[in-house]
């Protein structure tokens, strides 16, 4: 099976995100400061990379997401490991 | 525990312990639910000897320095003991800081040997500023098959077979320098000497003592005074338990309380409160009738620990609670200057007691800790025994700057004699908190005096040090400063900072000039960033080298502006 593209992950972080966080999907753009739009600190992204690990079946160590605060970055990080 | 009037340095008294307790298990190191590491005392002096054997061999000399970036893991104390082992100064850098300012503490510092983990290594080899890298031996830890070094060497393999020899150490000689902010313009390097860490390992075990069979849960960076002090120095002296957990997962640290039935453990706001909403969720989805026996329960529990703790009869009353925390805390350790009295009190409640307390890198680790007779959760407690707490210039409510001696506060700043001439007068440590102490001798900090803001985190964010990530911003001038320095509070908390802005003569405030500053608000750390800007329509005072006089202008804007005109961004 092929990986599948990086817009198609990024899509994916974003329904997820919305979904986890209760806001409309349609508030939420890849390049967003995800902090600021979801109101969340960094434990709780913590929380949200969990279930994307879940969703894409990888392993992220936790310093993957030091430094990064929007979508995209988060989506070429999870892409990389697919 | 040791008994530490008989050492002169860390290195002999940590030598000890090894041998004290060689059957004791002191080191478990957990990734997520797998366990990867577990030591035994005398493990873990069969996996230090080599590696200060090699050090030996490496012409490692007293008073060399020595840095480690790394995350909580067996290693980091592996290689501290060794350093300490063979009479080096520890320099721990945090490891959430990025490349370029490794690069600008290990040049600080004048390291001469690092320990790093092998993804942090990687980003300081891609750094522009890598070729300027002076330290002579680099150790990387876990390095995969094949990798390229740049010339370091491999942890692993960076060992050599006999038996070191201890170098010797005073009291007065330094142990460590850690920098307690100041990777902007000018690094804060607190040079400790052996003597504070002693004096102050053996005040905070007087309180909250370890003993063999209690085992500490490290999620603090190890880095951090406190996690070095408690979750390093204290246990081991003691003969304790030191369990890591490679992932900050909010999940994982729960399983960890119950897998590992954890006796203390030391936390930052941001995660108790992260427990604190766990809980209250858990609470809010029982059945009416099973809330209201909870309820009455915990109100019950209440009367019984209004003046002490009583954690056996805590237990019994709230048993699902105590069984989610591994049904054998002790006590949840937390600097709580910062912390909101509401989240410390609802802890209490439920019988897990909390040593709320006062420190900073300056004076080792904690000034003041809740002594718990009784839990006070409006106070950051009273001074360690040894450590003198006295309150400058005070006001008619009592208020004035606290101010702290003790053998526990440092040296000096590292070469910086005008910094610590300002810091430390006629023997006293100037915190820069302001606070008064109540009838019963707590201490209350009620607001800052100095340019810097705390997060939930734990960080202390100095606005000098993030101001050139705005360098390139087309206006006339800017500068930045914590919220609560222009605009003085008695009180903590809702700290931020704030970018104050002087645009040119003809300029108008616009989308993209907007745009522009959240894009270069967006390079720092999230926890660095700026919450809000301000316009300013004078010029800024400076000196006549064109510095900035910050002082000036923040009185020039607390009395010419307000706080609410401070645009959220």
């Amino acid at each position: 099976m092929s990986a599948p593209t990086i817009d198609h992950t990024l899509d994916e972080i974003l329904n997820l995100a919305a979904l986890h966080f209760k806001v409309p999907r349609e508030e939420l753009a890849p390049d967003d400061d995800f902090f600021k739009t979801l109101g969340i600190d960094s434990l709780q992204a913590l929380d949200l990379l969990t279930r994307l690990e879940h969703h894409f079946r990888i392993e992220l160590p936790d310093y993957e997401l030091q430094g990064v605060s929007d979508f995209r970055t988060l989506a070429n990080r999870i892409q990389a490991r697919l | 525990m040791l008994d530490l009037r008989q050492y002169a340095s860390l290195g002999a008294a940590l030598k000890d312990a090894l041998e004290r307790w060689p059957n004791e298990t002191c080191l478990i190191e957990a990734d997520r639910d797998r366990e990867k590491v577990r030591l035994t005392y005398s493990d873990f002096k069969e996996m230090a000897q080599p590696l200060c054997r090699a050090l030996e061999d490496a012409d490692f000399k007293a008073g060399d320095r020595a840095a480690i970036i790394m995350t909580n893991q067996s290693k980091w104390l592996i290689s501290a003991y060794s350093i300490f082992f063979s009479g080096g100064v520890l320099v721990p850098l945090d490891y959430k800081l990025t490349a370029a300012e490794h690069l600008q503490l290990l040049a600080h510092s004048k390291t001469r040997f690092l320990v790093v983990e092998y993804h942090l290594w990687r980003a300081i080899t891609q750094s522009p500023e890598f070729a300027k890298l002076a330290v002579e031996i680099v150790l990387v830890t876990e390095a995969p098959a094949g990798a390229d070094l740049r010339g370091a060497y491999r942890w692993e393999e960076f060992r050599r077979k006999g038996e070191p020899r201890l170098v010797a150490r005073q009291r007065e000689d330094t142990a460590c320098i850690v920098y307690s902010s100041g990777t902007g313009g000018r690094p804060k390097g607190c040079v400790l000497t052996h003597d504070s860490y002693l004096e102050q390992c053996t005040s905070l075990t007087a309180w909250y003592p370890f003993w063999p069979g209690v085992r500490y849960l490290s999620i603090l960076p190890t880095n951090h005074a406190i996690d070095f002090m408690v979750g390093f120095i204290g246990p081991f002296i003691c003969g304790a338990c030191v369990v890591h957990l490679r992932t900050l997962r909010p999940e994982f640290v729960r399983d960890a309380f119950v897998r590992y039935r954890i006796t203390y453990v030391s936390l930052v706001p941001m995660v108790l409160k992260n427990l604190e909403r766990g809980l209250r969720a858990k609470f809010d989805e029982l059945k009416p009738g099973k809330r209201w026996i909870l309820d009455r329960l915990i109100g019950l529990n209440k009367m019984l620990t209004r003046r002490r703790p009583h954690v056996e009869v805590s237990r019994r009353l709230l048993p699902q609670v105590h069984r989610a925390f591994g049904g054998e805390l002790l006590a949840l350790i937390v600097g709580g200057a910062f912390t909101d009295s509401s989240t410390l009190q609802f802890f209490y409640d439920l019988g897990i007691p909390v040593a709320c307390g006062y420190g900073l890198t300056e004076a080792c680790t904690a000034v003041t800790l809740n002594d718990l007779k009784p839990f006070r959760a409006d106070t950051v407690g009273k001074p360690l025994p040894g450590t003198e707490v006295r309150l400058l210039n005070p006001d008619g409510d009592g208020i004035g700057e606290v101010a702290v001696r003790s053998r526990a506060v440092m040296s000096h700043y590292l070469d910086d004699p005008e910094l610590t001439a300002q810091t430390i007068v006629e023997g006293w440590l100037l915190t820069g908190d302001q606070g008064r102490f109540e009838a019963h001798g707590h201490l209350q900090l009620v607001g800052r005096k100095k340019n810097m803001i705390v997060t939930e985190g734990g960080k202390n964010i100095y606005p000098e040090d993030i101001e050139a990530v705005f360098d390139g911003l087309p206006v006339k001038e800017y500068c930045v400063f914590a919220a609560n320095y222009l605009w003085p509070q008695k009180t903590l908390g809702n700290e931020v900072l704030v970018l104050v802005v002087r645009l040119e003569p003809s300029q108008r405030f616009d989308d993209r000039l907007r745009e522009e500053m959240l894009a270069q608000n967006r390079r720092l750390a999230d926890f660095k960033r700026v919450g809000g800007y301000l316009l300013w329509e004078k010029d800024f005072p400076r000196t006549a080298s064109l510095k900035i006089k910050r002082g000036e202008l923040a009185l020039e804007i607390g009395a010419g502006a307000v706080r609410a005109g401070v645009v959220e961004i």
